[in-house]
């Protein structure tokens, strides 16, 4: 369980089951967004707050099909949006645990902006973005996310588009938490969930999403079977970063870059491996492991930034309450008969 | 030597304006000059009047910056078209005002400030002061900021602070015309400046420094006298619109018991609202100022969800933005106040400029069959009472309502009897109670068809809701094509049924006659003034202004049904009196439109009202 000041503990044990909605759920047979649902109804019992405090938002695509699968309270806004009615949902009332399901397209393109701002504020919500390179709902267009030079329904001669790298966006709109993991390891986004639900501020986790329909295997080269183990880099906090079928590869920095080494190679030890410190409020070897891609590098999972810093709703609270404390207008009638005013 | 004085010269009403360089003081000056009105018991209304640019270039007509009040010892219901006295501070102030001072009228200028090339640089090819372009006024030529540097000689200060108190020699020049006490307003300063004595001095020797020049002149200076206004006993004070509409949300949200969230985004001429509202962090208001307007109405739908009285405060651009998530708030039956002060448009269009021209969109402007209440305030004063009825109404029937002022309100002042906010008329707000067995989230109350408001958190009550269509009664996703008339049908159906909440249309004037003025929103001032004035001629003239637009008041068609004639005017292209054609279509409507910028001036109402009185 986790203590959280703000949001109410349940008085009975949950279970996954309480978390079951009465909807038939109609993603597609093989869609990664059914083990995202798995996860997310593993991991809040686990959180153990009252069901009634968690609230789903989401805005338009695939992903936000995902609040009418989950038995708590739901919004299903609009296209985009999805970040600016949370915000408004947490600030209302910071004793909800606030969950944001959104896709690329979502947040990355129509929602940028919100995007952006939710991170700037730090407003206590988690926000889980499958990311699966496509526009599905709409069948098939490229997204902000769709790697340069992809066919696809908008793009017959490839995209020309450079895309974005979620990671390096969220950390320069000066995120305060981000963590990805493969939507086909369902025990390691159970924990990373419950790290996002134990920060304090806004929570990213990256969900790097199969589209079986119009991005199949998108991220194929990163999260199969064949390549998983060179190719995924699980950060720890307080743990080497070692990584690699054998466990004989680490990461190491090299004047200002990061760079891969082979332990009992070049005179490399274990304890020349950087140590991984998601709590580091400088950003610096964050964004770079979250920049890290094959061939050169393996892709790093797991929570990679949760720095500390004031929410704000935690800080509207704390405004609200020291002018409670100070202030001498106390109703409304106080406020309308303040200042220059006169009998006739 | 015993000053005499002229013989003073009675006053039933005045429009006065201040005019002078951005950096002049304006606007100060003219609110001292009010708020001694006010105390001495005249009812008054202000409109200030300053360029869009913050500072733009000295002495230049761009940059002039003017503040008008209209008082009288009668009720006063506009800040009045053209001015009756206009105090001048430089060439630049004269010259963009001018045009609106009536003939015969009187004009205080700053003679010292008339130097070549300030004459030049207002645009002017001779002095103004000495060619006869005043010859049809009473012109007062005082070296205004010549006395006040020799007056403030004897206190030492630098040269920089005399110039600036040149407002103050002003207003004690006017203190005097119009038979003021000035020792209040000495007091006032007294206690604003505590903390610089020599500001402070400066000031007040600067007031009497103008008081005893308008005295000395021996009966050379007109002199005006007005009583006081009948006025209702009570507590009063001066209020603009945007600052009563914030006053007016407040006060909904604490009567019921729902706390106030906003979320907005500056945007003139409706930002005082936003700014006025994040002040009051101990009345419990959020204000969340959004990244842009989408968000704000965004972030206020999502408040609405989690049970905060929510509001988005905009203006025309802004509505524009929020359309889509306008329709959310309809489909998903949660209260919502949406304020626009409107300006003139379209796109940018004239931000500082008043206008009516956006009730179209707020009737029509979005996507699908998509109906929310509309209504209108119609004074700076009364929009205190029209904010707390759109949120009572918003969250009474779970409805989102647009609340529509405009600038010319949202700017201007004019008196306000406090009310004792616990004597309101109570807010009722449908809440759901905790682990209600019978709780859907579309079970309608029958007479209302109001759903009830769940809040998250509330034991056994999760349910989900959103943009996509929905079963009625369950809540459930659904494409059915009877399921989708049917709450196209129950979401006009229940906004209708709001007419059963809202007062009867009141009527100025005669229940029947000739002819019928019919307004809405900010023109109700120079309609009832025009009307008024026409009924004491005996003319059989009545006004229906309108505050409800959707739903009308149940009794508007047996109103129109009075008349012979009816004129509907309004500042656009004829957007109410299309709506009227729509809604009540047996009556045949003539219109009046303006779209200028500027409110509508008793005279030309006079002309056309009386030109349909003559042609039957």
């Amino acid at each position: 369980m986790l203590e959280n000041k703000k949001i109410e503990l349940s008085p009975v044990e949950l279970k996954k089951e309480d978390f079951v909605s009465d909807q038939m759920v109609k993603w597609c047979p093989g869609c990664g967004a059914h083990a995202i649902l798995a996860a997310v109804s593993n991991v809040f019992p686990k959180i153990g707050y009252r069901k009634e405090n968690f609230t789903m938002v989401s805005g338009i695509g695939c992903s936000s099909r995902f609040p009418y699968y989950v038995d708590t309270f739901g919004f299903h806004g609009i296209h985009g949006r999805a970040s600016a009615i949370a915000s408004g949902v947490k600030i209302a009332n910071p004793g909800l645990s606030v969950w944001i399901a959104t896709g690329d397209g979502d947040s990355m393109a129509i929602g940028g902006n919100h995007f952006i701002h939710i991170l700037r504020r730090n407003i206590d919500v988690n926000i889980m973005l499958f990311n699966n390179e496509i526009y599905g709902l709409t069948k098939g267009q490229f997204s902000p996310t769709t790697p340069i030079g992809a066919v696809t329904k908008s793009s017959p001669h490839g995209t020309i588009e450079h895309p974005f790298v979620v990671a390096g966006l969220v950390m320069g709109a000066q995120g305060t938490f981000f963590a990805r993991v493969p939507d086909n390891n369902v025990k390691l986004m159970t924990e990373v969930m419950y790290e996002a639900a134990k920060h304090d501020g806004t929570s990213v986790v990256e969900i790097l999403q199969n589209c079986i329909i119009f991005a199949d295997k998108t991220h194929g080269d990163v999260v199969s079977r064949e390549y998983r183990d060179d190719r995924q880099l699980i950060l720890r906090h307080g743990e080497p970063m070692i990584f690699g079928k054998n466990k004989d590869k680490g990461i190491i920095l090299t004047g200002n870059h990061l760079e891969v080494a082979t332990i009992g190679e070049n005179g490399i030890r274990e304890k020349d491996i950087l140590v991984h410190d998601q709590f580091d409020k400088d950003p610096g070897i964050h964004r770079m492991l979250g920049r890290m891609t094959p061939p050169d590098f393996p892709v790093a999972m797991g929570v990679i930034r949760s720095a500390p810093y004031a929410t704000y709703d935690d800080l509207t609270e704390q405004q609200i309450e020291m002018a409670r404390k100070t202030s001498k207008i106390q109703t409304v009638n106080d406020l309308l008969r303040s200042g220059n005013t006169w009998e006739i | 030597m015993t000053a005499t004085k002229s013989k003073p010269v009675e006053l039933e009403d005045v429009v006065v304006k201040f005019v002078g360089d951005s950096g002049d003081g304006m606007q100060l000056t003219g609110t001292l000059f009010s708020d001694a009105a006010a105390l001495a018991g005249n009812d008054l209304a202000t409109f200030p009047d300053f360029p869009a640019e913050i500072r733009a270039p000295h002495n230049t007509v761009a940059g002039v910056s003017g503040f008008q009040v209209h008082l009288g010892q009668r009720k006063i219901y506009t800040s009045g078209d053209m001015c009756d006295v206009l105090v001048a501070m430089n060439p630049a102030s004269l010259k963009a005002n001018l045009k609106w001072v009536n003939q015969g009228g009187t004009i205080v200028v700053d003679s010292s400030a008339f130097e070549q090339k300030a004459v030049e640089k207002a645009g002017y090819l001779s002095n103004p002061l000495e060619d006869g372009t005043l010859s049809g006024y009473n012109v007062i030529k005082v070296p205004i900021a010549e006395l006040t540097r020799e007056k403030l000689a004897k206190l030492e200060i630098d040269k920089r602070l005399a110039e600036r108190t040149k407002n103050m020699f002003v207003l004690g020049l006017m203190f005097y015309i119009f038979q003021r006490d000035p020792q209040k307003t000495l007091d006032f300063i007294e206690e604003k400046f505590k903390a610089k004595t020599m500001v402070a001095e400066a000031n007040q020797e600067a007031i009497k420094a103008g008081y005893d020049y308008g005295e000395s002149l021996n009966g050379q200076m007109p002199v005006f006298k007005m009583g006081p206004a009948p006025m209702e006993k009570g507590l009063y004070r001066n209020i603009t619109g945007n600052i009563a509409t914030a006053w007016g949300l407040l006060a909904a949200a604490e009567r019921s018991g729902r706390p106030l969230f906003l979320g907005s985004y500056p945007i003139t001429p409706a930002t005082e609202i936003l700014m006025e509202l994040t002040r009051h962090k101990s009345l419990g208001a959020k204000v969340f100022q959004a990244e842009d307007e989408i968000a704000g109405i965004c972030s206020a739908i999502g408040a609405s969800f989690a049970g905060s009285m929510a509001v988005t405060t905009t203006s025309g651009p802004g509505l524009s933005l929020k359309s889509e998530a306008m329709g959310l708030a309809v489909i998903t039956e949660l209260p919502l106040v949406i304020v626009n002060v409107q300006r003139a448009g379209p796109s940018t269009g004239m931000p500082t400029k008043s206008e009516q021209s956006d009730l179209m969109q707020a009737l029509y402007g979005r996507n699908g069959e998509c109906p929310m209440i509309v209504m209108a305030a119609s004074s700076a004063a009364n929009c205190f009472y029209f904010a707390y009825e759109a949120a009572k109404l918003s969250m009474e029937h779970m409805t989102p309502v647009i609340l529509l002022t405009d600038g010319y309100l949202g700017f201007g002042s004019e008196l306000f009897k406090i009310p004792d906010v616990n004597e309101l008329p109570p807010i009722k707000p449908p809440l759901a109670d905790p682990n209600d067995k019978n709780f859907k989230p579309y079970r309608r109350d029958e007479k209302t068809l109001v759903r009830k408001w769940a809040i998250p958190g509330t034991e056994g009550l999760r349910h989900r809701i959103g943009g996509l269509e929905k079963t009625n009664i369950d809540g459930n996703v659904s494409t059915d094509p009877l399921n989708h008339q049917l709450m196209v049908n129950i979401r006009e159906e229940k906004v209708n049924r709001v007419a059963d909440y809202i007062p009867l249309q009141e009527i100025h004037g005669e229940p029947e006659g000739d002819l019928l003025v019919v307004g809405w929103g900010g023109t109700e001032g120079a309609l009832l003034s025009t009307v008024k004035r026409m009924q004491d001629e005996e003319k059989k003239i009545s006004l229906a202004h309108f505050n409800y637009i959707k739903p009308l008041p149940k009794n508007t068609r047996e109103i129109f049904s009075r008349f012979k004639k009816i004129i509907v005017c309004e500042l656009n292209m004829g957007q109410f009196v299309n709506y009227l054609r729509i809604s009540l279509p047996e009556y045949r409507y003539y219109q009046y439109n303006k779209v200028q910028g500027l409110p509508f001036h008793i005279q030309e109402l006079m002309d056309i009202f009386n030109k349909h009185l003559e042609e039957k």
